[in-house]
Order: structure tokens, then sequence, then C-alpha cells
């Protein structure tokens, strides 16, 4: 199950509206052994594509060392979905390289209404999980 | 030759948990040939029809190896090499 604060599915919405039509991505990151996100970080998405995400391989590198001298860990790796559901794709499967981390999925498909699902994705099998928002 | 290799989550099954490793080679596709004399079955995970695999970014001092040479990137003693899982998806 995934655990987390009503202000940071707040802000993974709003980047996902803003970036539509094209696909938004970040990280939230958490205390290391927490499994609680705490840290939005918005990322480029270098592909700028309504169809495909990918971090810029170098503010990757960059937020990955910050989270690594907190002693942080991507506690959730977000990404958006224009026109298809909350599910991941084939692609997300095969590039999941983070086994201990919450995927999320936001799809802006509808104008007014959001879907924000999570997912584990571990050795290309897709497991979703309950969302538990909290108030913050 | 040596370097330091740090080794991402999902591969430190490959490395007995370790997070960073020491390797040696004065190019990359030799640190990696030297990782797999080590830790068995890295390179597989790494390089796929003698070019790195897309789903990973290599750095050499944080410079993006697909900006200087890939597999021939020059590495000097000292080096240090970081390997992340590329996050992309559709």
């Amino acid at each position: 199950m995934l655990v987390i604060r009503r202000d940071l599915v707040d802000a993974m919405v709003a980047h996902a509206r803003r970036d539509h039509p094209d696909e938004a991505c970040g990280v939230i990151a958490g205390p290391y052994g927490s499994d609680r996100p705490e840290r939005f970080i918005e990322m480029e998405n270098a592909e700028r594509s309504p169809t495909f995400y990918r971090f810029d391989a170098a503010e990757q590198l960059k937020v990955w060392r910050e989270m690594d001298a907190n002693d942080e860990v991507p506690v959730v790796v977000y990404h958006s979905h224009t026109a298809t559901e909350a599910y991941p794709s084939r692609t997300d499967i095969s590039f999941a390289g983070e086994p201990e981390a919450h995927y999320v999925l936001v799809s802006t498909r509808d104008p007014i209404e959001h879907e924000v699902r999570s997912y584990r994705i571990v050795d290309g099998v897709v497991t979703e999980e309950p969302v538990k928002i909290i108030e913050s | 030759m040596a370097v330091t290799v740090s080794i991402p989550t999902i591969l430190r099954t490959h490395t007995g948990g370790e997070k960073s490793v020491s390797a040696a080679g004065t190019t990359l596709a030799e640190v990696i040939d030297d990782l797999e004399n080590n830790h068995g079955g890295l390179k597989a995970r790494l390089v796929k029809e003698g070019a790195l695999h897309r789903f990973v970014n290599v750095y050499v001092n944080d410079e993006d190896v697909r900006f200087a040479g890939g597999l021939e990137a020059a590495v000097k003693d000292g080096d240090n090499v970081t390997i992340l899982p590329a996050v992309a998806g559709g």
C-alpha cells in the first residue's frame, strides 16, 4: 500500500495537468527505509512527448546524488498518461528499474476527473496496490 | 588502473549487496569486462549487442558516457563510474 499526503497527490496532478498533452514525470523522495514519500521533485521529460517519458540523464544524476547525500530513496516514481488509463504500459514495465519504488500513474485523459493509481513493478510483474491519502 | 563503480539497487544481487565495487580498465568496456569477472551476470545487464543497454545510464565522473564515446569512453585511475537505471516509459 502507498500511504501519501494529499498535498503530494495534488502536486503530481497539478504537474500532469500543466504538461498535458505531454507526459509529466518526477519522483518523491523519502527517508531510506521509511517508505514515506516526502520531498516532491518534478523532473524534466527529456522526450517532451504525449506517449513517452524519460528523465534527463544529467538531471537524474544530480537528483540521485542529492538523495544519496540526504539518505533518501525514490519512494515514488510518477508519470502521467494523457490519453489512456492510469495503468503501466508495456514500455513502463520493460524500463522499470526501481523494484523498491511505488510507480504512480496519473491519467489526465479526462479534462475534469483525474485518476491516480499505484503499482509495484518487479521483474516485469505489475502489482496494483491501494493508495491511502492522508490529510497533510 | 582502479576505478570505483556505484551499483544501483536493482543490480546489487550481482555484487552481494555491495553499493560500490572496485574494477580495473582503461575504457568503460574493459571496466565492464573486469566487473563481469568478479560479479558474473552484470555485463548482460549493461551491454546488449556490443553497445550500452538503453535501460541504463552510465556516468564517468558525472559525465554521461553517451556523450563521451559510450563503451569506448576512457577511464583513469581513481575515476568514479556511476550506473543508474534509466527512468523512462510510455
